[in-house]
């Protein structure tokens, strides 16, 4: 039961995360609630893996984790440069 | 002692749960993109922090704590290094914060030079 309004409390985060996304201003706006959906998926399918009774849903979680990570730093990367291939021409800061 | 570890976990859970609704709300209603940065930070340190502890103390002294553990320690590495790309591609393609006072648009503007990298 706890788990279910829990579950119910992320997918309402979802719900606003989503609706940034579609009215966001420009494309950084739409990364970031993105990057936040991604985020909450991540905390929805461990959440359901308890509701169900099979924490085994965590290996999705952590599939979903990795893939957030690398999707948002790509789409923001080539949103910037154009390019994915792009060096880092002695930026202290790296090439992100 | 079991009902303890429940009321601990359900605390945390409801404590999660409330910032992430609070972060959701800020995504929507604040209106700038850094303030919204900030908004989804909070999402991305306690909404995540609490409820994965909370659910830690629901799993005991299993391979299901340790999975928790690393995915916690996965996102609270990698989500700060997303938002500081995404602000530093943001200032540098001209998405200026909305301030009020004269100094802090100097500020800005300082900040922005010395953030520009290669175009």
């Amino acid at each position: 039961m706890m788990f279910a309004v829990a579950a119910a409390g992320v997918v309402v985060t979802m719900i606003f995360a989503m609706a940034r996304a579609l009215m966001g201003p420009n494309v950084y706006n739409r990364i970031l609630a993105v990057n936040v959906f991604g985020t909450l998926s991540v905390m929805l399918i461990a959440i359901y893996g308890f509701v169900d009774g099979r924490p085994e849903f965590l290996d999705l979680s952590i599939v979903y984790a990795l893939i957030n990570f690398i999707g948002t730093i790509a789409v923001t990367k080539y949103v910037t440069f154009s390019d994915m291939g792009h060096g880092d021409d002695g930026d202290p800061a790296g090439d992100i | 002692m079991e009902m303890i570890l429940d009321i601990v976990s359900w605390v945390l859970i409801t404590g999660g749960v409330i910032f992430c609704l609070i972060g959701g709300y800020g995504l929507i209603s604040l209106k700038d993109f850094y303030a919204r940065l900030h908004a989804a930070s909070l999402i991305d340190t306690f909404g995540v922090g609490l409820i994965f502890i909370g659910l830690m103390f629901q799993a005991g002294f299993t391979l299901v704590t340790a999975k928790l553990i690393l995915i916690l320690a996965f996102i609270f590495f990698t989500s700060p290094t997303a938002t500081h790309a995404l602000a530093r591609a943001a200032i540098n393609h001209d998405v200026l914060p909305e301030v009020d006072t004269e100094e802090e648009r100097e500020l800005v503007r300082k900040t922005k030079t010395t953030t520009q990298g290669t175009p």
